[in-house]
């Protein structure tokens, strides 16, 4: 039966190449474009190295100080003050890390002028985090202790700035200051951003100890719990550490606001700017599947004028289906079934388009360090996708298609 | 095998109410094959529909196969079409996508069995109308009379008793006409397949062994 639909579907397609060619190049954009947001999202979000233990790791990235009699408001990253004072002795912690966020700073070798991202992390980050090292060691708790000014960089940096030799034990002048150099680890994407820079380098050896006075900007921080179960805890415990913090000016600000949130969390919460504990994951869910069905509104809504048309140059098939033994519930099948060979066959052209995009962000250095690629399960992603479009686009006519009156439709039909 | 007992078909649009057929009583025996006569929208057409429970009557009875229909639920009469009925109609209507053996599978689809068992049966019944050589071919390669015995083949493929056909022989010259309605005939005579055959043509209604006039809805006595 399958195949005799199949041939049926593919035989329609052909029939009328420039639809087919409209509706195919609309579902295949469409799914290119969520394929490459998916599979950014999945690198993003993934559970490889250096992010080994994400799956148990809060993150601290926002910081809100408000009054409560006033309008007065502060939105920044976290201080290294309030981190080092409130997340230290929280329950349920197997480790965590303070680290700044990456500063674009400049560095020269040989008259030229290059622009690298640094980060300034304690001894704890090369804990919680898994770097994949070329050379030499992580920085240490140690070095954190006592200022040294040791770096680590990234492979990148190790070729622009060594031409790609041997980068430990040699020094490196980057924002003003000379660090030497103990470790060269793997480049890893900007868009995981707590791994990423080109070059870290103890907090300690910053230009100014300000930084330790500072309740906001600058600084993120990670908790990596003994296991995810400790997260309620550890939640709890932070937002009771929320009510001790001191403020310099108890007019100005006499409230803080901040969370720790999974990965998860954390993206929803800077987009629907939730102050819930849940960080409005519902509703960012949820404003992720209106995205993207608006996004596929227009394709659907040509695929469905297709099939419509398709439905109309077939009134007599229809009727003559229906006079020897099909149900509409097996139309609709049917009709379902050829929509569906549409979509995929669209699903898979716009996996190669998207596999062609990744490769090209990949090659171009838009993203630094991306290295992008559709993997099996980004492959199934789309696959399900192109699944929902099928159906959603299919379904509307052929409900109208099997309302169709046998008698009807064999005399061409009306609807 | 087919009754109508004070059968009424009424088709109503906003505007207008048709009586297309009127207390029409009628019994077809097994093995009969009848023919049926009249006007051109005098109702032959409806009471095809009826019998192949493509259309539901407003009042009255009709059994088929000895039972009688109380039920148009979808499910219900798209089984009997599919095991009881076989049909034919006059534009053929082949399914140009298909090849000739894809389309005499057609009713094949909606019952048990697999694809070769299908293959098989819809090359026999090709072979019954002299196509057998066909198989491959599509509806547009093949010449009217050639499409119709096609649709014959569709129509007996599933081994129905009884075989509606809707002036089959109208789309065709004569010569072609007669090749149908011998192959009619044979089906009848040697199958024993019922058929109730709409026809214009008074020649081949004379060849049925029986004729059903039928007058502005009404039976012609």
């Amino acid at each position: 039966m399958f195949r005799n639909y199949l041939k049926i579907a593919i035989k329609v397609l052909l029939r009328r190449k420039f639809f087919t060619f409209v509706s195919l190049f609309g579902i295949a954009f469409t799914l290119m474009v969520l394929i490459v947001i998916t599979a950014l999202a999945q690198h993003a979000n993934s559970n490889g190295k250096p992010e080994i233990h994400s799956k148990r790791s809060l993150h601290i990235t926002r910081l809100t100080l408000r009054h409560s009699n006033n309008s007065n408001e502060w939105n920044s990253s976290p201080g290294y003050k309030f981190l080092d004072r409130h997340i230290r002795d929280l329950p349920g912690l197997e480790n965590y890390t303070i680290y700044s966020q990456f500063n674009t700073v400049a560095a020269y070798v040989g008259g030229r002028k290059l622009e690298l991202s640094l980060k300034r992390t304690d001894g704890r980050y090369w804990e919680v985090m898994a770097f994949e090292f070329l050379e030499g060691r992580p920085l240490s708790r140690e070095d954190e202790a006592l200022g040294r000014h040791v770096a680590v960089i990234n492979e990148a940096t190790r070729d622009q700035y060594f031409n790609g030799e041997n980068a430990v034990g040699k020094t490196l002048e980057a924002d003003g200051q000379t660090f030497q150099v103990v470790g060269v680890v793997k480049n890893v994407p900007i868009y995981r951003m707590a791994p990423f820079s080109d070059i870290w380098v103890p907090i300690s050896s910053a230009k100014s100890s300000n930084y330790r006075h500072q309740l906001g900007g600058g600084f993120n921080a990670i908790l990596l719990a003994v296991s995810a179960s400790a997260f309620p805890t550890i939640k709890r415990a932070f937002a009771d550490e929320l009510g001790k913090v001191e403020f310099t000016d108890p007019k100005r600000y006499d409230t803080a606001i901040a969370f720790a949130d999974t990965k998860l969390e954390m993206i929803s919460r800077s987009i629907v700017l939730s102050e819930e504990e849940g960080a409005g994951v519902e509703k960012f869910a949820g404003l992720l599947i209106l995205f993207m069905l608006l996004f596929m509104l227009l394709p659907g809504v040509n695929l469905i004028n297709l099939n419509m048309s398709r439905i109309m140059e077939r009134y007599t098939e229809i009727g003559v289906r229906k006079a020897f033994g099909a149900t509409s519930h097996g139309l609709t099948t049917q009709f379902l079934l050829e929509n569906l060979v549409l979509t995929v066959l669209g699903g898979f052209v716009g996996l190669v388009l998207a596999h062609i995009a990744l490769r090209i962000t990949t090659a171009s250095g838009v993203i630094p360090y991306a290295n992008l690629n559709v993997n099996l399960s980004v492959f199934v992603y789309a696959m399900i996708l192109a699944g929902i479009f099928g159906v959603l686009s299919g379904v509307y006519p052929a409900w109208r298609m099997s309302r169709q009156h046998p008698v009807a439709a064999l005399k061409g039909g009306s609807l | 095998m087919i009754q109508f007992r004070e059968v009424n078909k009424l088709y109503q649009t906003a505007k207008v109410e048709t009586m297309a057929l009127t207390n029409i009583n009628l019994g077809v025996e097994r093995g009969e094959f009848i023919s049926v006569m009249g006007p051109s929208g005098c109702g032959k057409t409806t009471m095809l529909n009826l019998m192949g429970l493509l259309d539901e009557p407003n009042q009255g009875e009709i059994s088929i196969n000895g039972q009688a229909i109380t039920s148009y639920k979808d499910k219900h009469v798209a089984r009997i079409r599919n095991e009881t009925i076989g049909f034919v109609f006059q534009n053929f209507h082949l399914i140009s996508d298909l090849n000739v053996r894809d389309n005499v599978e057609i009713p094949l689809l909606y019952r048990k069995g697999s694809a070769r068992e299908r293959r098989i049966l819809a090359q026999a019944a090709l072979e019954r109308v002299g196509l057998g050589s066909r198989l491959d071919h599509f509806p547009t390669q093949l010449s009217g009379g050639q499409q119709q015995r096609v649709a014959v083949a569709r129509a007996i493929v599933g081994k129905p008793k009884i075989l509606l056909a809707d002036e089959p022989t109208g789309n065709l010259d004569s010569q072609m006409g007669d090749e149908i309605m011998s192959l009619l005939e044979s089906l009848n005579r040697d199958e024993g397949v019922t058929i109730v055959m709409v026809t214009h043509d008074q020649r081949m209604a004379d060849r049925t062994g029986r004729l059903v006039r039928i007058f502005d809805g009404q039976q012609v006595k």
